[in-house]
């Protein structure tokens, strides 16, 4: 097994735990912000060792660097300490939920391989900033556009949200 | 590619799993918007192998737009909660289920 | 691992971090004590040897381990303890890709550059790594306890948060002139020297530029191309580092060192080295950014290899020109150093909202306008061509 091959497994293994650690964590949300942050950090490795580098950095400096730090200020602001699961839900309804999400997995898993379209070669500086930046801005530039219109409502609605009433 | 491309896709299988699992079971809204995200990167995960298996870089592009929606949905979905705990002092959901039957 | 990766990692550790470090508490007390007309700290002494007090840092470290270490009371444990480690390892790690010297090929050996990783994408790996240094100053107000904390955390990352943006936008000129991210890349690009009077020739106004005025030259530094986006990027830059004049979370004076007030011992020691590490990355990326990083002005690489060769022989040369340029390398970042601890003596404490509008009404707009002139100017001089 090559050495990228080996940090893939172990990021993966990390990827996996972190999550599992967001969402199992009751206690303390904080905790589990955190958890959050080294899964982005775990897949923005993962992103590398597919070649895609510049999705990594932008992982790592869009979403651990700046979601997720929103993410502790509104916990920070609004002082959530700590949750509990819903106590109304009888065992076999949790065990039920359990094993339908075990097997829908598991056959997804199951049906995976010989149902993926083969691997072709990629050129020398696949998904690095040049490539992606003249498909963003050649191909797609519409797109790109668009996004820029998204981003405009999504400021103009976190100010309004935020705002006191005047009243 | 170093790995077969089925793991990397079982890899994304699970974690959006996982995020399912989150966003159905707990009740903190602020948990719940995380959970989203992690979904949101499952998907990212998928897109970019897919990329690498293909050459194509649509996946990258198509990660770039993934990346910006779920950061304006983040900053608008908290907006939401804040405005939320103002007014009710809480960030359970089950708080805030007035339009169930 | 390769013996140069080793070799190169710890000229990284022993120097920049190990060396730097401490040397900059002494810079600070001595730099304020002369521009403020005193002598500064001079009392510590071994073997009553006091030397300028240089013996300064070492006191500081031995009274910082030996404090008590608490935590306080209804603090989370394991997030006190991880928020200076958090503060720390961006600053460390920072140094990976910025090169201290060119391209060496030594004759039987294959060509190897003094620079930890050569990444394609250097720039943005050190903008990835400075926004999560976030973590650690938010983390730190959180996990004490404490409200004044919390204000001074959640403070500083606003700040930070906000001149993260600006800080990119201000360097996409740079970018934009010398066409690449590659730090190493950066670096050789700006070895050159242009004629200032040069695009009196490339506009057309003469057609053979006459020679005294070609014998102007100015190196192809990044401040002599993008001065506004220099001032910009300087300013965003320590604001960023949280360092006096933006030093408003750890107000010494306001809010009782803000999110640091519930750290003592070694952990505040993690977190006042941390800043000054930061200092020294600052001072490394401006000089490798805006002032030629290892290039000496005027003395191109191959010039100076190719005009002592004759004289000593190939790999004597290139070891002279390796250490001359490293050491050029090291005193462009002494100097930035000096030139940041000057601008902190120099001005008063910002006030909170006057940093916020700094960086989205002044700053913002400022780097747009830059970003659009450099364009502007760039497809001038490629069209005039």
């Amino acid at each position: 097994m090559s050495f990228a091959a080996a940090v893939f497994y172990v990021l993966a293994l990390l990827a996996v735990v972190s999550a599992l650690g967001m969402v199992l964590n009751v206690r303390n949300t904080i905790a589990g912000a955190m958890s959050l942050v080294v899964t982005m950090i775990a897949l923005a490795g993962i992103y590398v060792v597919l070649d895609a580098h510049l999705v990594a950095v932008l992982q790592i400096m869009v979403y651990a660097g700046a979601i997720l730090v929103l993410f502790l200020f509104v916990v920070m602001l609004l002082n959530l300490r700590s949750d509990e699961f819903s106590p109304s839900r009888s065992r076999l309804v949790k065990l039920a939920g359990v094993a339908l999400g075990v097997w829908a997995l598991g056959s997804f898993l199951a049906l995976l391989p010989g149902a993926l379209p083969k691997v072709v070669e990629i050129p020398a500086d696949f998904g690095s900033y040049r490539q992606v930046g003249l498909s963003l801005y050649r191909t797609y530039d519409v797109a790109f556009e668009v996004t820029s219109f998204i981003l405009l409502a999504a400021i103009v609605g976190a100010v309004v949200l935020a705002k006191r009433r005047l009243s | 590619m170093v790995i077969p491309l089925e793991h990397v896709i079982g890899l994304s299988a699970i974690l959006f799993a996982i995020g399912t699992i989150g966003a159905l079971t707990r009740r903190n809204l602020v948990v719940i918007l995380m959970s989203i995200e992690l979904m949101l990167n499952a998907v990212n995960l998928s897109f970019v192998a897919f990329a690498r298996a293909w050459g194509d870089t649509l996946g990258h592009v198509f990660v770039l737009m993934v990346i910006t929606v779920a950061a304006a949905e983040v900053a608008v979905g908290l907006g939401i909660v804040i405005s939320l705990f103002r007014n009710r002092d809480s960030v359970n959901v089950e708080d805030v289920s007035l339009l169930r039957w | 691992m390769p013996i140069d990766v080793i070799i190169k990692v710890l000229f990284i550790i022993l120097v920049c971090v190990a060396a730097f470090a401490p040397v900059i508490t002494w810079v600070e007390r001595k730099q304020s004590a002369v521009m403020q007309d005193r002598i500064g700290a001079n009392r510590a002494n071994i073997g009553g040897l006091t030397i300028l007090g240089l013996f300064h840092p070492v006191a500081d470290v031995l009274k910082l381990i030996g404090k008590e270490d608490f935590v306080p009371d209804g603090a989370n444990r394991f997030l006190h303890a991880l928020a200076p480690i958090l503060a720390a390892i961006p600053a460390i790690i920072a140094f990976a890709v910025i090169p201290y010297g060119a391209t060496y090929q030594f004759p039987g050996f294959e060509p190897t550059t003094l620079v930890g990783a050569d990444l394609d994408w250097g720039l943005l790996y050190i903008f990835a790594i400075g926004s999560l240094a976030t973590y650690g100053s938010v983390l730190a107000g959180w996990a004490s306890n404490n409200n004044w904390s919390m204000l001074g955390s959640l403070r500083a990352s606003a700040q930070m948060i906000s001149y993260e943006v600006t800080m990119g936008l201000s360097v996409v000129g740079v970018f934009m002139v010398f066409q690449t991210l590659k730090l190493t890349d950066m670096a050789v690009a700006q070895d050159a020297t242009f004629r200032l009077f040069g695009f009196l020739e490339t506009f057309g106004v003469v057609q053979n530029l006459p020679g005294w005025l070609s014998w102007l030259q100015v190196p192809f530094w990044g401040v002599f191309v993008q001065p506004l986006g220099f001032v910009m990027f300087l300013t965003c830059i320590m604001a960023e580092n949280k360092r006096p004049p933006f030093d408003l979370p750890e107000g010494e004076s306001e809010i009782v060192a803000g999110y640091l007030v519930e750290y003592s011992g070694m952990r505040f020691g993690l977190f006042y080295m941390s800043e000054f590490i930061e200092v020294v990355v600052i001072a490394a990326l401006l000089a490798t950014v805006f002032f030629g990083g290892w290039s000496i002005p005027y003395l191109s690489k191959d010039s100076i290899i190719g005009g002592l060769t004759p004289m000593m022989g190939a790999t004597l040369a290139t070891a002279l020109c390796m250490i001359a340029h490293v050491a050029t390398f090291l005193l462009k970042v002494v100097i930035l150093i000096w030139l940041q601890m000057q601008i902190r003596w120099t001005l008063p404490r910002f006030r909170y909202d006057q940093v916020m509008d700094l960086c989205w009404k002044i700053i913002l707009p400022l780097s747009l306008v830059n970003i659009f002139v450099t364009g502007a100017l760039i497809l001038l001089v490629q069209g005039a061509k």
